[in-house]
């Protein structure tokens, strides 16, 4: 049932309107609205009740692991919720004067030094609203770079094929065009096949560590040497950054650039498909051309950073400065975390995703890198599942959420046949694991004793399989009375 | 340890399944040289308690004032039930809804949320939600020109909200598309057509159109768009969700309609937050549905023909078409688009009229009573919706510093935007503010204005006895 369903007409909710709709008379006809919008006629609790039962149909990680691979679904701590929240901090208009707001940038600025520190750079922007848009601003400073220097010639990013299409897709929203970069046989990014494409074009390499097969790049100083000797600039995408926070600095590695998605290493709620955050840290030489504003701390006040200081700026990436109420989020919990508590955060993703690539290992999975250390995260392919029983990843996926688990990131990274990525995350116990890790076993015995079952499923859930080729072919997106 | 819920027992165990003696262990292919041994600037943890402490401190040194300011953000009333149904772990700690049978909640809403859209706008159809307003215009300036093929420059009025036109150049300026500025009619305040016609016969790939403009002033846009698809060029109508309550619709402008709706989802919902985070809305006729950004709801069957949601045309998508993609979008503001639609539902095509409406009446006694200053006057000639900008003899930023010291946020100064406009400040009055607080920004402004101006001082506002601002004993 849509709310429209449930509209009967001449049905008022005056509580949440203005008393009177006053006469806008000198607003002449051709400017009006002539046509009621659809908007349900419901009231209150007609709009709450529906609301709440359409909450229930979702898994969430307050409900469910939720081990999506790459995406970090940690518990998002529900006392940095109620700070971000505050009266006060709602109620202030974005362009009020920077004296009524020294309170929120103190806050973020501090999140801006922690940041620095946490991932080495000199300098923070916190404005990126996503990772993607964190990646555009990245690559942008790059460019910047080279035309500051009358490096012209510079038209190509390295990506490597593992990368998030975010990366990609973020080079040629930046005018680039991109250069893919095999994985070698190990998941490392292959250095011969790296050294043959650098050259006088390349702009910079962005590289994702650890990578989307869930290793560190055992190269990584190398690449890196590769591509300044070149005259690139490189790119550290932060996506999983959860797996070295605070033990490993970017910037110590020499990396120029790097975005952080908050909303995954620093806990902030995914929220159905955002807001996120993805600040930007850089080298002392991109400084000049940090998206703006930036938060700065001048004779004990706090103050905004705009053009007039960095007139070289890549400029302005959202109409105010960021998604704030996510920074004041991410900034609770960096406090409650405290720096010890972030190496902690580390250590106990890395021995969670460890411990459950051990023991899928001794259920009989076949692990895609099983030389390999985990990160946070690791690979399970089910390309020998589909051969002897035609159960796909995509079944098996399907079949968790039956046994009350969140489906892993699903054949991404493309290079690994029928691949689940799994990322489990520090916030969950043994227990869970150990359930997940039963529940997985369950399903490898049931796609040999009856496939039918597997391939089918979900069978718990409100709907079963959705035809999205027909939902692609037909579209349908939006209700018609 | 916060948030890490093992034992000691539960560590060892772990370990041992592994086969490492340490966590440190786990960390071995890491280059010993590259591993960092400590953070020198996160400080010791806090608990809960001291953190929250901390952030009420923090949020109290900035206190509250009463806001008469707009330009882009608005404050509005936002129903107690909206964000403790988007509060809820369901809806709050889910993500993008990859496994469709596990997020039908989150799914069927945005379906719901592009319905109401797509209607507000008069399009046929909508996406999931973008960063904001401003991103939302960058990424429907690109979607103008793919679907345009040949001309890479768009015509953007300077009447278009200025930051607004900063983030869409730093967004695309990369790709070599370029904004060519429309000055807007000094008297009017709103982009005339004979602005436009140095223009004709050139080739761009779309007409930016804002209405209300950032001043507030209304834009004829049944004119501007005809001429437009006259010219060959697409039109973005940029919109304030709110005024839809009353204006026109894009979808209705001209004979054509506008091609792309796009604007700031702020006023839906979300609060101030200085700044964010908000969404952006993005709607477009059918033909273009394969050029849009983002996420994107439909509604099909599952394998036993019962309805059901699911994302599609993801195709378009970075993580299936990467280089080739129509933008590098992932996330969309999906918690700030379940805010706006439990709020329009709440509201309705009733509650969201009156809301217009008493924005509209408020902000229209502000200016009126205004202009009864000796000294203070409107800029523009044309008509306003919801905002307005007016003038006097005194720094503009003299009159806030001292509106501010009486608790009042006045109003946005245009003169680092706008110093061609002199004093010009744009303020607004939405239908959170009453009778009396009208009235105390009014008697700041009188007092500020009079006791500085050189001009002759007014004593009193005018009290117009048959005026309703000053009935019901508000003297």
């Amino acid at each position: 049932m849509l709310i429209f369903e449930l509209s009967r007409p001449g049905r008022k909710n005056l509580a949440q309107a203005p008393a009177a709709k006053p006469e806008a008379n000198d607003i002449p006809a051709h400017l009006r609205r002539g046509d009621k919008p659809l908007l349900p006629e419901v009231s209150e609790m007609d709009a709450v009740r529906h609301y709440t039962r359409l909450s229930q149909k979702n898994f969430s990680i307050d409900t469910h692991f939720y081990p999506l691979g790459s995406c970090t679904m940690k518990y998002n701590p529900r006392g940095a919720n109620q700070h971000a929240m505050l009266p006060q901090f709602l109620a202030r208009h974005p362009l009020a004067s920077e004296a009524t707001g020294q309170g929120v940038l103190a806050c973020l600025h501090e999140l801006q030094e922690m940041l620095k520190d946490v991932t080495g750079m000199a300098a923070v922007s916190l404005t990126p609203m996503a990772g993607a848009q964190g990646e555009f601003a990245g690559v942008a400073m790059i460019r910047a770079y080279h035309v500051s220097r009358n490096d012209a010639a510079r038209t190509e990013m390295l990506v490597p094929d593992a990368a998030h299409g975010t990366n990609p897709a973020s080079a040629v929203m930046c005018g680039y065009t991109v250069r893919e970069i095999p994985t070698d046989r190990d998941g490392n990014v292959d250095l011969e096949a790296l050294r043959a494409t650098v050259g006088p074009n390349t702009a910079g390499l962005m590289l994702t560590n650890p990578s989307t097969l869930g290793v560190f790049e055992k190269n990584i100083s190398e690449m890196q040497q590769i591509v300044h000797q070149a005259g690139g600039l490189t790119y550290y995408d932060g996506a999983n950054l959860n797996a070295i926070l605070g033990r490993v600095k970017p910037g110590d590695m020499g990396f120029d650039v790097i975005h952080v998605n908050l909303h995954k290493t620093f806990s902030t709620p995914h929220g159905g498909g955002g807001p996120g955050s993805g600040p930007v840290g850089v080298s002392e030489r991109l400084l000049p051309f940090l998206p703006i504003p930036v938060v700065a701390f001048e004779s004990g006040r706090y103050r905004l950073v705009t053009e007039k200081d960095l007139p070289q700026s890549i400029g302005r990436l959202s109409g105010f400065m960021g998604n704030i109420g996510v920074l004041l989020r991410a900034y609770s919990y960096a406090r409650m975390l405290g720096a010890e508590g972030m190496r902690r955060v580390a250590d106990f993703a890395t021995l969670n995703a460890n411990y459950l690539m051990a023991e899928l290992s001794k259920a009989g999975f076949d692990i895609a890198f099983p030389q390999r250390r985990a990160s946070h995260e690791f690979i399970v392919t089910l390309k020998g599942l589909k051969e002897q029983t035609g159960v796909s990843a995509m079944d098996v996926a399907k079949r968790l959420l039956d046994k009350g688990f969140h489906a892993p990131t699903t054949y991404f990274p493309m290079l690994v046949p029928e691949c689940l990525l799994i990322e489990p995350t520090e916030t969950e116990s043994k227990q869970t694991l150990d359930a997940f890790v039963a529940a997985l076993k369950e399903i490898l015995d049931e796609a040999h004793a009856n496939p039918e079952l597997v391939k089918t499923a979900p069978h718990t859930m409100p709907v079963r399989r959705l035809d999205d080729v027909k939902a692609a072919r037909e579209l349908d997106l939006v209700w018609k009375a | 340890m916060p948030f890490i819920p093992h034992t000691e027992e539960d560590i060892q165990a772990m370990l041992a399944s592994i086969g490492a003696a340490s966590i440190e262990d786990l960390f071995d292919e890491i280059p010993a040289a590259l591993r960092a041994d400590r953070l020198e600037s996160v400080p010791p943890a806090l608990n809960e308690m001291a953190a929250g402490r901390l952030m009420q401190e923090r949020a109290e040194q900035d206190g509250r004032y009463l806001n008469f300011i707009g330009a882009g953000a608005y404050e509005h009333h936002i129903p107690a039930a909206v964000w403790q149904i988007a509060g809820r772990g369901e809806f709050y700690s889910a993500y993008t809804p990859y496994q469709a049978e596990a997020s039908q909640g989150t799914l069927q809403l945005l379906y719901e949320f592009q319905t109401m859209m797509a209607s507000l706008t008069g399009m046929d159809i909508s996406n999931a939600s973008l960063y904001d307003g401003a991103s939302g215009l960058a990424e429907a300036v690109l979607m103008a020109v793919r679907a345009h093929k040949s001309a890479r420059r768009v015509l953007v009025p300077a009447a278009v909200h200025p930051i607004w036109r900063q983030v869409t150049d730093a967004l695309v300026k990369n790709q070599g598309i370029e904004l060519i500025p429309v000055p807007y009619d000094a008297r009017s305040g709103s982009t005339v057509a004979e602005s436009l016609k140095s223009f004709e016969g050139e080739d761009f790939a779309a007409l930016v159109i804002q209405q209300p403009n950032f001043f507030g002033v209304l834009e004829e846009v049944d004119e501007l768009t005809d001429w437009a698809h006259a010219q060959g060029m697409l039109v973005i109508g940029a919109v304030n969700p709110i005024s839809l309550g009353m204006l026109k619709a894009p979808g209705q402008w001209g004979s054509k309609g506008a091609d792309i709706a796009v604007g700031e989802g702020q006023p839906l919902g979300a609060p101030l937050s200085s700044g964010g985070p908000y969404f952006g809305f993005l709607c477009c006729k059918q033909a273009l549905a394969r050029q849009m950004p983002g996420r994107i709801v439909g509604r099909t069957v599952d394998m036993d023909g019962k309805p059901g949601f699911c994302l599609t045309l993801q195709a378009r998508e970075q993580h299936i078409r990467r280089a080739k993609a129509t933008s590098n979008i992932c996330t969309n503001q999906g918690l700030m688009a379940t805010a706006a639609t439990v709020h329009l539902a709440l509201l309705g095509q009733e509650g969201l009229e009156r809301v217009a409406a008493a924005c509209h009446a408020n902000t229209r006694m502000l200016a009126e009573q205004a202009c009864l200053i000796a000294g203070v006057e409107r800029v523009f000639s044309n008509l306003f919706f919801h905002e307005v900008v007016i003038t006097f003899d005194l720094p503009v930023a003299d009159v806030l510093r001292a509106m501010e010291a009486q608790g009042i946020m006045g109003g946005l100064d245009l003169t680092p935007w706008y110093p061609e406009l002199g004093n010009a400040l744009l303020v607004c009055a939405t239908e959170t503010k009453t009778q009396e607080d009208i009235r105390k920004f009014l008697e700041n402004l009188e007092r500020i204005v009079s006791r500085r101006s050189s001009g002759p001082a007014c004593t009193r506002l005018k009290p117009a006895a048959d005026n309703p601002f000053y009935q019901n004993g508000n003297k």
